[in-house]
């Protein structure tokens, strides 16, 4: 709580008294949250934490083949937000969500829905790279083996391949694909993180700071990679790193205290925020 | 004049010699002020003599203690007129020394006194007198010597506090290699004694030998006085037993561990664990009357209504309980480990489109797998080596069988009869019981080192 009361006096200057009670009512979001073509699209999605609300009424669309980057202070909703999207957080014991989150147009928390086949079509990299303890081989071909993608060997070693290519791991890695997954550098674990996602062919692959534990190398590499994927993925990556956020998403979205406060293009975030805090956050007053 | 005394006597000596050398580094410091000059703080200075003070003193004490006794008994009995000493057998001499105790310390002795043993007897109450007396003022000298040593090298640039944390190091050492000499002590006693045995019986006899009747002829022509000590019915026994009790514990256990770990709500767990485990602390006795007067006839109820011939004493009811009491063993290891496994490892395979049985079945399990092997091992070492239900429910006939229907008999079973009662211990009857505990002992041997062979083989990383 206490980084959340300095947050609160550091922007005090900045708000009205109204909006700094608005952490009770939703704060209204600058900027357009739509899409034309979206894969995604979140209305009014609440998020508690047993008694505590952690997500604001927040909507956001997520379009086919962007990048879309989430940025904000340290427990400001980001990533619980992002794991609604494939709803991660029904493993976590009292979370409770409310409002509509649609995947191409069905509702992904009706109650017909099994979230299992949902958490294939919306694939998800974490922070720290967790490869299986087992082979690089088997690390990519565990999703495609449990939801029987593949109908033999050959298909399922053509489908590694792509996938580790698609992840740009191939040529590191092809001569020893039966070697330990955690035997690799962090931002390979991560790329094979990366490859064993797409194996499943997912429609949106939800990133949570993928490059937080890589170093700057790793971390261009992993970026060149999600350029390269949003020609066939739609992407939402949560993100402590500004740069990173300007570098690969086309759109923004600022996230302060489980609210949204502000979304556009990437461009006009960084260069012309509209409102207040946002610009207070990336000009590096907090955060 | 005890013993006791002198110790305590010793610890005041140590404590006057901490505080004297503390006291010491503080004035060759220059006083309180100076003290940054030191190397280092005064405490160290104070333990340095307190340590040089009591460390050699105890063990002189120590050793003189050990080693007063035999010396005086050798002085006194070499001083024994030789018209009483000879033609004495080694044994009467012996009980000659023990009168000449005896009387020395007011005790009861058992034949007359002759004015020779009052002799030898006062002469062994003077050295007592004077031993104890030298060692009070010996003992005392070399703490004192410690201490002044310990003085005499007090000055600010001693490096006291890492010659005293050497010294602590020693003491640690002889601590923890006490515990390595006893196993090798015991591992050497049985070692001997079992070449003992093998002398009489080779040992191709008894590792392959299939008839087990352990008696050994006092006369020729003894009834039954064939004894043979072929051990392979004990082995099968034994295997038997721990087979059908990991065939009880290890499903059981790691399902209730897997459901525990994986499945079980907070409350449910906080309930259930601890009741699991109470099963490990019930006494094996319980368990082996439990074994003998309720299952044992249950399984032969049982048997016998489904027209099968069980033995009143059979493997199966011996295994089954052994299981039992094994499942904790298996659980509370493997629970251990599965909540081991990173959560990271379960989002990961979520974030798949895993469902929970595929998580478990395709990352936890194999990921956990190494300490659930070393768990289950450990069970086996302990279904093989435990006494006390197979006692009372295995029975004792030897049967060579592969029917877990008939009584069976395991090596500690054998080994219990083999040394209960009165005993010679210089038969192979009673030496085949170390032979046996080697075997035990070689088995468990190979069997830890095997399971951390495959730990170590199979361990994964994590990070």
């Amino acid at each position: 709580m206490s980084t959340v009361v300095e947050v609160m006096e550091k922007t005090t200057g900045a708000m009205s008294s109204a909006e700094l009670a608005g952490e009770q009512h939703s704060r209204a979001t600058v900027g357009d949250f739509t899409v034309a073509d979206a894969r995604m699209a979140c209305r009014e999605v609440e998020v508690w934490y047993g008694p505590k609300k952690a997500i604001n009424g927040v909507s956001l669309d997520i379009g086919k083949n962007e990048v879309l980057s989430m940025i904000g202070p340290s427990g400001c909703g980001k990533s619980t937000f992002l794991r609604c999207l494939n709803r991660m957080n029904d493993t976590i014991d009292g979370c409770r969500v409310t409002g509509s989150i649609l995947l191409d147009g069905q509702d992904i928390y009706d109650k017909s829905l099994d979230p299992v086949p949902l958490r294939a079509r919306v694939g998800m990299v974490f922070q720290k790279p967790n490869p299986f303890p087992k082979s690089i081989y088997e690390n990519v071909a565990y999703g495609p083996k449990i939801h029987g993608l593949t109908n033999n060997r050959a298909e399922l070693d053509a489908l590694v391949e792509s996938s580790l290519r698609k992840a740009g791991l191939w040529d590191e890695v092809k001569d020893r694909l039966d070697q330990a997954g955690t035997g690799l550098s962090g931002g390979q674990q991560q790329r094979l993180c990366i490859a064993r996602t797409i194996a499943v062919s997912p429609e949106v692959i939800l990133m949570d700071e993928p490059c937080s534990a890589l170093d700057p190398i790793a971390t261009a590499i992993v970026e060149e990679l999600i350029d390269e994927l949003r020609s066939q993925y739609s992407i939402a990556i949560v993100t402590h790193s500004m740069q990173q956020a300007a570098r690969v998403s086309q759109r923004t979205a600022y996230f302060h205290l489980g609210d949204l406060i502000e979304i556009g293009e990437t461009n006009d975030i960084f260069t012309s925020p509209k409102h207040r805090l946002t610009e207070d956050y990336i000009t590096g007053r907090f955060g | 004049m005890n013993a006791w005394t002198l110790i305590l006597l010793l610890l005041a000596v140590m404590a006057a010699a901490y505080n004297l050398g503390r006291k010491r580094a503080i004035s060759g410091a220059g006083g309180i002020a100076q003290i940054k000059t030191l190397h280092s703080l005064p405490v160290y200075y104070g333990l340095y003599a307190a340590l040089w003070a009591g460390i050699p003193a105890l063990l002189l004490l120590g050793l003189w203690s050990g080693f007063q006794d035999q010396i005086i008994t050798a002085l006194v009995s070499s001083s024994l007129p030789p018209d009483i000493v000879n033609g004495l057998s080694e044994g009467r001499i012996g009980l000659l020394i023990n009168d000449i105790k005896n009387l020395a310390t007011g005790n009861i002795v058992s034949s007359t006194v002759t004015p020779e043993i009052q002799a030898a007897a006062d002469q062994f109450a003077r050295l007592e007198w004077i031993a104890s007396g030298a060692k009070w003022l010996v003992v005392l000298a070399v703490a004192i010597a410690g201490l002044a040593l310990a003085l005499s090298q007090t000055a600010p640039k001693m490096r006291a506090r890492n010659r005293v944390e050497t010294i602590v190091k020693g003491i640690m050492i002889l601590f923890s290699s006490i515990a390595i000499l006893t196993t090798l002590g015991i591992l050497l006693s049985v070692v001997f004694e079992s070449l003992r045995f093998f002398h009489s019986i080779p040992p191709l006899d008894f590792f392959l030998g299939i008839n087990w009747s352990p008696q050994i002829a006092l006369r020729a022509d003894q009834v039954g006085a064939s004894g043979e000590f072929g051990a392979i019915p004990l082995f099968t026994g034994t295997l038997m037993v721990s087979v059908i009790a990991m065939l009880v514990a290890v499903p059981i256990g790691l399902m209730a561990a897997i459901y525990l770990s994986e499945y079980a709500s907070r409350k449910v767990r906080a309930f259930a664990k601890p009741v699991i485990e109470v099963l490990a602390g019930i006494p094996t006795v319980v368990y082996g009357f439990f074994a003998a007067l309720t299952v044992a006839p249950f399984v032969r109820e049982l048997g016998e209504s489904v027209g099968l011939h069980v033995a009143s004493e059979s493997a199966l009811a011996a295994g089954l309980v052994m299981g039992v009491m094994i499942i904790p063993f298996v659980s509370s290891l493997s629970d251990d480990v599965i909540n081991a496994v990173p959560q990271s490892m379960r989002d990961g395979s979520f974030a798949l489109g895993a469902t929970q049985s595929e998580t478990i079945r395709r990352v936890i399990v194999p990921a956990a797998l190494p300490g659930i092997v070393g768990g289950i091992l450990l069970a086996v070492s302990r279904a093989i080596g435990e006494t006390m239900i197979v006692v009372m429910a295995a029975g004792m006939s030897a049967n060579l069988t592969a029917n877990p229907l008939d009584s069976v008999t395991t090596v500690t079973v054998q080994i219990v009869t083999l040394l209960t009662g009165d005993q010679e211990f210089d038969s192979a009857k009673t030496l085949a019981a170390f032979a046996l505990g080697l075997t035990l002992f070689m088995v468990t041997l190979v069997l830890n080192v095997i399971a951390l062979t495959i730990v170590r083989k199979y361990r994964e990383q994590y990070d």
